[in-house]
């Protein structure tokens, strides 16, 4: 199986993000909004990460 | 009285401790022994679904060794995933060197989905001794 190095962040992302939000709070409702705000930073750690990393490099 | 106090906050912890290897063994079993079946549900596929990627992205899964400090780490991590790891070590998954970028993050997947194992059993484990409602 091969995919991108997003991919593969992305699922780490969902995935994460999911067990950080069941276990992290007590209440349903709570347990999502901490689940998707988990996965909007992993996700925003990876875009701002490569753009950092694209312009050391350049 | 006393006694019989005592052998019933033996017996409570005893319980505690079953529902804590449990959850560690099989991911959201200890959440399953508490009915709690839909969180239960979401850590066993999340937990079993990370494992299962790592492998097919052509992860390693690490032996026990006293080589390298992040070797050791690493096989800390991946037996937090209880008995995932012990059948991918038992069918020789993950075994194959690790040769691409990918494969590598096939590694990550293995053991951060060990480390979630184990906030998922220690959560569980906090939801039996009343410490998290």
């Amino acid at each position: 199986m091969t995919i991108t190095h997003f991919t593969a962040a992305a699922i780490f992302a969902f995935f994460a993000s999911i067990v950080l939000g069941i276990t992290q709070r007590s209440v349903p409702c709570q347990m999502v909004r901490y689940g998707v705000f988990c996965f909007a930073l992993f996700i925003a750690a990876v875009i701002i990460g490569s753009w950092l990393m694209y312009f050391i490099h350049s | 009285m006393t006694s019989q106090k005592a052998a019933q906050q033996e017996s409570a912890e005893s319980k505690h401790l079953i529902i804590l290897l449990a959850g560690w063994f099989i991911p959201g079993a200890g959440h399953l022994m508490q009915r709690y079946w839909v969180r239960a549900a979401f850590l066993f596929t999340s937990v079993v679904s990370m494992f299962a990627i790592g492998l097919a992205i052509g992860g390693k899964v690490y032996h026990p060794n006293t080589g390298d400090l992040l070797e050791m780490l690493g096989f800390a991590g991946d037996l937090g995933s209880g008995g995932l790891y012990f059948v991918a070590r038992l069918v020789g998954w993950g075994s194959t060197p690790v040769l691409v970028t990918v494969a590598d993050y096939g590694t990550k997947f293995i053991v951060v989905s060990g480390l979630l194992n184990v906030v998922s059993a220690v959560d569980a484990y906090s939801l039996v001794n009343g410490r998290k409602r």
